[in-house]
Parts: structure tokens; sequence; C-alpha cells
């Protein structure tokens, strides 16, 4: 079947919006409008409206979603196996977490209009350089970007230049979050130590409680998942995005072929990083806190394999799994805590053994 | 040198102690005849806290085998004196119908217990100031003491708490001590004692005698001596010796971070060597490792519960105990799932670390979320005291010889076994391996089983060091994954190597950066490190390398 | 331990070295005036003790069809991994015309600079079309930004058109290369690299698993491509280095045993004994 293509069958393959992604955007955009007037315009007793607490749940599946595309671009589409893209979201998230524990003001426990409170706690008399600016929304944006953007590029640039490949790479970029993780749990960090930051009260002035708050940033979610989700896939549509693949298959031949595979690994990489810390900076708002723990290497291996149970290398299915392995999650965690890990173990398992293409690989197998 | 149990000096003074030391030396001390003792008792009988403490300076130059217990007994509150006879009698029990007593003095009824009424006697009370005098009086007395150990220990408090009384016993001693190494502390205490002459030339001399010790005691008289001397002579010849004593601690506190480096290195080694046979030799990533060693040390746990009263052999069933039933579980693992993903090494990772997920929470719901408390040995626990500034651990000691020791057996079986000559043809070439007869599933899954195994074995070690829970294999993985990383995969001199240097390297960083920093800079530079050499301290060269 | 932060020191001193990008392209700068195109000399590479190559001199003219023979272990892979810049010789030098010194360059940049290799197992990319596999190869800007945005214009496309018909296998554009046959993959590996535009190709046993009819195909190509390009073949088909080769040259034990014509060495005592240990 797939010998006898033709020249318009791969070019609407090609597409950047081909059947799948138009499918994929109109059932995202469906699901938001959805919640966003379900939420809206029915009374809280109706049984139709969607609680502002699901709403956030959501939203906060959507992030996780967006952070999934981000290593499915990298791992999926040129075979770079992190196990530390949680750090990247995790910076994102204290960007924006620095950002709002700044918009308390004095209306912290210890009501210093300066200090946050954990600071005033350690005793600390002013703010530390590397705090500054976090009072403005621009720049903490910009940070959100920045902060896991250079540090991708600098480890990247070390570890693409000397060809640290494979199962290499994937142990030292979870050495990575692991140093990051013990460095924030560190009270002399400047970042809140265990505790990390929480509390928040407001983002641009309006309160992060109220219920039309908790829409927009699900819908801001939403929006980010699309376009991050548009911006992957031009890449890999791209002769960019088809180099990717040919690193992924064949890395030295690709080499020889002439393409600087250590800079096209670095800028992907560093764009998926920038992507996971957008998706951090959403997730903050939507949960209320950030601490430490959210580096652990667990979190990034999970995402791992919600790219893996949803389908590699095929975008959507990233976003497929980072939902449904949540689902569950939340589901297992109230109903059945203890055997939690034995289902997303026993998932680990499973999916590589049985599903090396997924969900997704498993409907396109009915399909055909 | 001498090896020194934790709970050893600590029962003299305390109540039930010392009426068991009573009754020994009731019946076993010959009552020599003393006039200083006899003395020292009529001084203690009038109460009066200026002459009680005449009466234990006395007591102290009395060569009475009854003095500690007279001693103690003050101490403790229970010398009375008997008024009718004016005599001091030591206090058995009390009850309803008056006091038991018993004669402190008196030779022909000595031990004989009688019952007095409450009005008839009267505690000899001590204050503060005495009660000082009695213990330095009782640390002299221990100076005596026959048993070569109390002895040293005496001197050595001796040294901290120098006074005329103990200087004098001390000089005394030296005619007739025979250890060199109390002989030696003698000399120490007499070159002190010199310090506080008020001849120049003895000063000069004593301090010239000290500047070898590294008695902490000997430190600060120097330092006393450097700072309150008049003479300049004197202040300079402290000062050179103070310099030197420096020096030399530095050197032994270098040893001792080296030790402690060593020791946790060794840990690494142990919880790297298996993963060096999974991944280097196999090329397989387990990432449920970390669960093996757990297993092993669980193992330990469960082995212990079953023979609660032989708790020093424990370990001896446990390590081969652990080393099969982590074996097992590897072996199930390769079975079960690894061989299937052979050539695959994302997926294997993954794969594995849903495995570790799994026998963490089995873990958990076996045995409870909460650490389990893992008994150490007793002669496992304590110190091998080289001097005064440098003692090693013993549990320490013995894992790093441990280590050697696994690591040595590993190094045989692997040179010297058959299993170990197909295990390096399979990873040298499979095909070929196969095509000479070797059963390469079969060398594949013992291979796994070693690898696992070992781990199990790291895992009873490190029962002896931290906390048993569910979490413990987590904390070492990484650091496995590194130290196999760092000294080039598939060679097990480089995960010596690299796991030893490792530890030095943390513990000699952490006095700088603090425990937590230690570990992230050590992580950093082995992130920098293979970003320079990719393959590691010894890596394996040549085509077949590159594949 | 040989770690050094030197060598990043030295990296960021030559900012215009920092980033590869920022780097002049080398193509620009290969002279041939002299008349060769590759200069190994003196060129030694041990593993672990093991001397793959020994003090090993070659030079290749431009435009000249060389051959290269010799029994295994004799370093023939070694020699292209070191013009490729894939392994990096212990002692030696190896220029590419008078100004490009391979060894300062890596696989890439010698990609760049002209020089073209087809492995001695073919590797295609699986995954791609013949099609994408051509225009992967195809010479052109590799940066970043400019993959990003880049579309095939009217003449790429005649010229990938033109290849696949050179190569016999223009009925296959759109499938997917892991699912050629072993030949047609060999041809096609050989199609990337006429799509590279190289001034030198090596080509490791460019015959293997090939028929005598596609082997005969293959010869004429070679014979035709050189004159154009320098081509250095490694070829263990003594009938198919006869069909080609103008001057052969031996390798054993990682130097150069002797050079001449076909007929020259086969006639050779010395490299009857290498052979046939005689």
């Amino acid at each position: 079947m797939e010998n006898s293509k033709t020249a318009a069958d791969i070019a609407k393959e090609n597409a950047l919006f081909d059947r799948k992604s138009v499918l994929f955007l109109v059932v995202l955009a469906a699901v938001c409008v959805f919640v966003a007037v379900t939420n809206m315009l029915f009374p809280e007793d109706s049984a139709l409206h969607v609680p502002t607490y699901t709403v956030s749940l959501l939203g906060k599946y959507l992030t996780y979603a967006l952070l999934a595309v981000a290593v499915d671009l990298i791992w999926g589409f040129m075979g770079v196996l992190s196990l530390g893209h949680a750090a990247f979201f995790a910076l994102g998230g204290y960007a924006m977490g620095m950002y709002l524990m700044r918009q308390i003001g004095d209306r912290g426990v210890y009501g210093n209009p300066e200090l946050p409170d954990f600071m005033v706690f350690l005793n600390w008399t002013e703010l530390p350089w590397f705090w500054s600016g976090f009072d403005n929304f621009g720049f903490a944006m910009l940070m959100v970007v920045l902060a896991p953007g250079l540090l991708a590029f600098i480890f990247g640039w070390l570890a693409f230049r000397s060809r640290v490949t494979g199962v290499y790479l994937s142990i030292i970029t979870q050495a990575l979050t692991y140093a990051l993780m013990l460095a924030f749990f560190r009270n002399e960090m400047g970042f809140g130590g265990n505790n990390g930051l929480t509390d928040f009260k407001d983002i641009l002035g309006f309160s992060l409680q109220g219920d039309g708050m908790r829409l927009t940033l699900f819908l801001v979610s939403g929006l980010a998942l699309a376009l991050g989700y548009i911006a992957c896939r031009y890449i890999t549509v791209s002769k960019l995005g088809r180099v990717t693949i040919a690193i992924r298959d064949a890395e030295s031949r690709t080499r020889f072929t002439g393409y600087k595979v250590h800079n096209i690994k670095l800028w992907i990489f560093t764009f998926s990083a920038a992507l996971a810390g957008i998706a951090g900076a959403l997730y903050v708002p939507q949960v209320g806190i950030i601490n430490p723990g959210e580096f652990s290497p667990l979190n990034s291996i999970e995402v791992v394999v919600w790219v893996a149970v949803g389908g590699r290398a095929t975008l959507y299915g990233a976003v497929v799994g980072a939902i449904v392995v949540n689902y569950a999650k939340s589901w297992f965690t109230a109903v059945l805590p203890e055997v939690w890990l034995f289902a997303l173990g026993g998932l680990f398992v499973l999916v590589t053994l049985f599903l090396p293409q997924g969900i997704v690989g498993l409907l396109r197998r009915r399909n055909a | 040198m001498r090896f020194e149990r934790a709970s050893m000096a600590n029962s003299v003074n305390s109540g039930l102690g010392f009426f068991l030391a009573l009754f020994v030396m009731m019946w076993s001390a010959v009552a020599t005849a003393d006039e200083n003792f006899d003395q020292a008792l009529s001084k203690i009988e009038t109460g009066k806290f200026p002459s009680i403490s005449e009466g234990v300076a006395l007591l102290v130059d009395s060569d009475d085998a009854r003095v500690a217990t007279v001693l103690n007994a003050l101490t403790d509150g229970a010398l009375y004196r008997y008024k009718p006879e004016s005599t001091l009698v030591y206090l058995h029990d009390k009850n309803d119908e008056g006091y038991l007593v018993s004669y402190v003095s008196s030779a022909d009824k000595a031990g004989e217990k009688f019952v007095v009424k409450s009005s008839a006697v009267k505690r000899v009370g001590v204050n503060n100031n005495l009660r000082n005098e009695i213990s330095s009086a009782l640390a002299t007395l221990n100076l005596k003491n026959p048993n070569v150990e109390i002895r040293l220990n005496a001197l050595r408090e001796s040294l901290a708490s120098l006074n005329p009384a103990s200087l004098k016993t001390i000089t005394k001693m030296a005619t007739t001590e025979k250890n060199s190494e109390a002989k030696e502390l003698i000399k120490t205490a007499m070159a002190m004692g010199g310090l506080k002459s008020e001849d120049t030339a003895i000063q000069l001399t004593s301090i010239s005698a000290l500047k070898d010790s590294l008695e902490p005691a000997v430190k600060l008289a120097l330092i006393n001596m450097e700072s309150a001397s008049d003479n300049a002579a004197v202040k300079r010849a402290a000062k050179a010796a103070l310099k030197g004593i420096e020096e030399k601690l530095v050197r032994y506190s270098h040893l001792e971070t080296l030790f402690f480096g060593l020791s946790l290195g060794s840990v690494l080694v142990l919880a790297a060597i298996g993963l060096a046979i999974t991944f280097g030799v196999m090329g397989v990533i387990n990432m449920a490792h970390g669960e093996l060693i757990m297993i092993g040390a669980y193992t330990t746990y469960v082995i212990q519960l079953m023979m609660p009263n032989h708790i020093e052999y424990s370990l001896f069933v446990a390590v081969p105990a652990a080393f099969l039933i982590s074996g097992l579980v590897g072996i199930a693992i390769e079975r079960g799932v690894i061989r299937f993903l052979y050539g695959r090494p994302l997926e294997t990772l993954l794969a594995t670390f849903g495995v570790s997920l799994i026998l963490q929470q089995a873990v958990r719901t076996i045995f409870s979320p909460l650490n389990r408390s893992v008994e150490t040995p007793d002669w496992m626990s304590g110190l091998w005291q080289i001097n005064p500034v440098f003692s090693l651990t013993l549990n320490r000691l013995y894992i790093i010889i441990f280590c050697f020791m696994v690591f040595a057996a590993l190094f045989l079986i692997l040179r010297k076994t058959a299993l170990g000559l197909q295990v390096r043809a399979v990873s040298q070439n499979r095909s070929m391996a196969r095509a000479m007869g070797v059963r390469s599933e079969w060398v594949d899954a013992m291979t796994f089983g070693l690898g696992s195994g070992i781990a199990g074995v790291a895992g009873v070690a490190l029962s002896q060091l931290t906390n048993v829970g569910p979490n413990l294999g987590q904390a070492y993985i990484i650091d496995s994954f590194m130290v196999v990383v760092f000294g080039g995969v598939g060679n097990l001199w480089g995960v010596m190597v690299a796991g030893l240097s490792l530890g030095v390297a943390n513990k000699f960083l952490e006095p700088f950066a603090g425990a937590v920093l230690a570990k992230i800079l050590v992580l950093v530079f082995i992130i920098l490190f293979i970003q320079k050499r990719p393959r590691g301290l010894f890596p394996q060269k040549g085509r077949a390398a590159e594949g | 331990m040989g770690f050094s932060v030197g060598g990043y020191l030295e990296a960021i001193r030559h900012r215009d070295r920092v980033f590869d990008f920022l780097a002049p392209q080398a193509s620009m700068n290969l002279d041939v005036s002299k008349g060769y195109i590759l200069y190994l000399e003196d060129i030694n590479v041990s593993f672990d003790g093991f001397k793959a190559i020994n003090n090993l001199n070659l030079y290749i003219k431009e435009g000249e069809l060389r051959c290269i023979i010799g029994p295994n272990g004799a370093g023939k892979t070694t020699m292209m991994d070191i013009i490729t810049g894939k392994t990096r010789p212990d002692s030696g030098s190896a220029w590419f015309g008078q100004r490009l010194n391979l060894l300062e360059m890596d696989e890439p940049e010698i990609a760049t600079a002209g020089i073209g290799r087809k492995f001695q197992k073919p590797t295609v990319f699986e995954e791609h079309t013949v099609f994408d596999n051509l225009d992967l190869a195809m010479a052109g800007n590799k940066n970043v930004m400019a993959l990003l945005n880049a579309r095939l214009n009217t003449a790429q496309k005649e010229r990938i058109a033109e290849v696949m018909e050179m190569i016999g296998l223009a009925d296959h554009r759109y499938q997917r290369a892991g699912s050629l046959s072993h030949g047609q993959k060999q041809w096609l590996e050989i199609g990337m690299l006429l799509m590279q535009n190289p001034k030198l190709l090596l080509v490791d046993e460019p015959v293997a698993g090939m028929t005598h009819q596609e082997m005969d195909r293959t010869a004429e190509l070679l014979n035709s491509l050189a004159g154009r390009h320098s081509v250095v073949v490694v070829e263990h088909d003594m009938d198919f280095v006869r069909s080609i080769a103008r001057n052969v040259t031996v390798l054993h034990q990682g130097s150069v045993l002797m050079e001449g014509t076909m007929d020259q060495v086969q006639s050779d005592p010395k490299v009857k004994e290498v052979y046939l240990g005689e």
C-alpha cells in the first residue's frame, strides 16, 4: 500500500494542516468552547455546568499536553530522549512563580512589600539580584522562555558538540534535572527551598481565584497548545523536519551528507525546552504552587511515557497520551492510590513491549 | 591502637552500678589498714565542706582499695553519718522501719547490714565544688586501676584537667607503668606539668617534648602558653610547636576525609558494579537496578527478623540470600521484559523504569512505606582509634574491604570461569559466539542475574549505612549510572576508579560547599566530563566500539 | 585525565568559531592547481596498540579513478574514516587540495567541502522516500533557518529527476527507501553521493550484493564519473576492479604495498604472497 503513494498523497501528508492536524485542532477548539460556554452560561446546580475546579484540572492537562508535544518533537522526530524535560517545565514555572510572588506585594503573612515571605523568614534584608525585574509581567514572560531556553542551549551546546547520544544523553539529562532539584531544595538558592513558591494572589491585577481568571488561564493553555502544535508541525513538515528524522534513523549518514547535526539538534532541543517552559508557566497559576519536586527525574520520565502511550512522532499522539495518562492518574490517586504506581509501571512495560506505536497507532491499524 | 566499645565508660555513677560495685568491693577488697584512709573518713564525718574537701584529697593519696567506693557513695548521696557511733555508713535501703546500712570502715563488721532509725543517721551532703573535686579524684584513682584500658582512659581524661594531685599520681606511675601507650601519655602529662613551671628552661624542654603530641589538651595548653607567657623564647617555641601540631592535624583530617571518601566511593562502586555488568557488558539499561539494591537491603531485614537471636551472623546469611533473591528477580526481569527489547536501548530504559515503579510499590505494599530498621551487628559497630584525632568507624572500614572482595570475586568470575568467558564472548560478538555454540540466551540471563545479584549484595552493605525504605534504590540509581558512564562503559576497573574518585571528590568538596552543593558540583563535573570524553575514563577503542 | 577547559577557552577566543554556523563555508576554498586533489602523508592510527594504519602515503589526482584493494584488516575502511573525519589519526597530515586541512574539519564540513562517501553497508534514510533521500543529499545551504524554510525550485527538481533516472529508481520515486532491495539501496546511496556534487567520491564496496548486470551498470557509472570527479573505490571483487581500474593501490597492514595497473599488480610476487600466503 505505502509503496504506491502518489505525489498528491505525499503532498497532502506533508501539508502543514493535514487531515489529522485539522481534526485535532477542531477537537481542541470545540472542547475549549464547550468548557467555556458551559462554565459561564449554566448555573452551578445545572447538570451541564462544568465546575471551575474541573476547568483548572483540564487546564493543567493542556499544559501537560504541551509539554508532551515538546518532548515528542525531540524524541519522536529526532531520537533525542530527554529525561530532563521536567527541568525546563519547572524553570518556566519558577519564572512565572517569581512574577506571581512579586504580585503578592505586602499581602504576605509578614506584610513586607518587597520581599516574599520565605525571604523574610530567612532574615534576608534585600531581594537577590536574580529576582529583580520579575515584578514586570513582560520581563517575567521573557524569562519563561529564556531561562529554560538558555539552559537547554548551554547544555545542548556542550552535549551535542561532543556527540553525546542515545542513552548517555538520556542519563545526563536525568542527572541535570536531578542536580537542579537538589539545588532548588536549598534555601540559599533563593527560590523558597523545600516549599517552593506558593500563596499566589493575582496575575495582572486579576485574582487567581476568580472563575473568570481560571477560565481565561484554561483558554490560554488551549491556545498555547494549539500554537505549539502548529509550530512543531511546521518544523516537522519542513525540510528541517525531514533532516531530524534522518538524524534519528542514521545520524552518522546525515553528518556525512553535510548536515551539522549538532547545530540542528541544538536548535530543536532549545526550541523544545522553551516550549516546555511556556507549558510550565501556564501550569503554575492553575495549580497555585511550584516546588522543587517538579524537577524530580520521575516527572521527566513520566512525560516520556505519555508520549509513548499516545504514540510517538505524531504530535497529536503526545496530546492524547498526556491527557489519557493524567486522567488515569487523577482517577487512580483518588480511588485506588495504592495501585497507581503498579498501573503506571505496568503501562511502561506494556506500551514498550506491545504498543510501540501507542494508542494512536492502535487506532490507525484498526482504520487501515 | 585500641578497639573501643561505644557504651563502655558510663556506668560508674549510676545508682544501680554503684550498688553492684559496692557488693563486689565488699567481698573482694582486702582491707589494708591505712592511716590516710581512716583520717580521711574522720574528716568527712564532720560534714563540713572544707573538711570534706581535705578528706577527699587524703583519700586520693591513700592506696586503700575502698577509696573509689567511698567517693562514689559520696557523690551518689549514699554516705551517711551514724551519729551514735560517730562513724560513716553506707545506705542500702529505706523503709518504714528505718534505714538499712553497713559500716564503711570497721574491718571486723564490714559488709554486715543492720537497721537504724532514720533519726540516727544524717546524709553527708556535698556541694558543686566538692562534686568536681570528687570526680577529678575518681579520675585520678582510675589512673591506678589494674585494667590498662581504664588507666589509658583516665590518663587521657586527666590531660584535660591536669591538677597537682593527678600530676603527682601520674609522676608516680612513670616508674611502674609498663604499657607503652600509657608511657607516652604519662610523658605528655608530665611535660604539660612542666609547662606550668616557673623555670623557662623547663618550659622550653616541655614544649619541645610536646611538639609531636596530638592530644587536644596539649594543643589547648600550648595556645594558652603562646598567649599568656611573658617570655619571647617560650612564645616562639610554643608557636612553632603549635604550627607543627596544626599541620599534623590538617594531615590527619585529610586522611579522615580520604577515608570517608573511600567509604562513600566503595558504596558507589558496590552500587554501580552490577550496573557495569548489565549496562557495560550487555548494553542493557536497567533502570530497576536501584530496586534490586533495595531488594537486597530488604532481604537483610527479613533475614534478621528470621534470626533475631543471631544478629552477629545475620549478615553472613544475608549476603548469599540477597545475591540469590536479587539475582532471581533480575533473571525474571530479563526473561520477562528485557529480552524482547535487545537492541532498543531507549525502550529498555522505559520498560525497566516501569519495572522499578512496580517493585517500589510492591515493597510499599508488603513492608509499609516507612523505613525499616536493620540492626548492625556488634562486630561492625565501634571505632578503630589510631590516634587521638584519627579514628576509623568499623562499619565503613568493613564496607571498603567488602567492596574490594566483591570486586575481586567478580573479576575472577569474569576472567577465570567458563561463564565469564562466554559473557565476554557474547558481549564482543553475539552472532559469532552463537556460531561457536554458546547459548547466548542462557548467557544473557546468567549475566543479568549476576549483575542483579551483585546489586542485591550491595543492598546488604547499604542496609548497614542508611535507612532501608522503598526509595533506597532511587537514591542510588543516578549515582550508579554516573559512576559507570564516568568510568567508561564495559570496564570494571573504570568503575572502581570512577566510584572511588567520585566518593573522595565528594567528601573533599563537602567542607567547602556543603553536602548538597558538593553532590551538585560532582554531577556538573560529570556532565562536563562526558562532553569532553563521551566514552568515559577508560574507553573501549577501535572499530567495534563505534557501532 | 585529559579533561581541560582549554579547548573551550580556545573556542571562545576565536569568536568566529564559537558557533559553527558563523564559520565560512569551506567548499569555496578547494584548490587543485597542482593537479592533486588528495594528499595523505605519514598517517598512523592505532587502536589499543594495534596499528591499523602504518605510515600511509597516498595521493589522488584530480579526475582520477583509483581502486584500492587489500586483504581484510589492511586498513581500507580506516583510511576512509580518516579522509571523511570520522577517525582522527595519531600522526600525519591529510589535505584536500592545496588548502583544506582535513584533520581540522569535522564530517559535515568535509562533506560540504566536496568529499562524498558511500558506506560498505548501504546506509540510506529508511523512513524517507527515494525522492526525499535525494533531496536531503542535495548540495545547498544546510543551515537550520534555511532548512526550515526550504522549498524546491524547478532546477533542483529537475536535478533530482535526472539522478533518479541515472540510478534507475525513477519508478520508485515515492517508495520508502527502507523497502528497497539491497542493490537498489546501493544505487540510491550512489545517487545521494551524486546529489552532493562532490569533487572526490569514496566508494566502499559498491557492488556487494549486486547481480552481474547491475555490476556492469555500476562500472559504467563510475567510469563516467571519473574525469569530472575523482573517485576512490575500495572493492574485493577482482573482476569488477579489472573492469573499471586504470590505477590500483594495494594496501597491506596499514600501508601501501604497491601501486600500478591491474596487470602489474596481479603479476607482482609480493601481492601474491599477501593474498595467497605463498
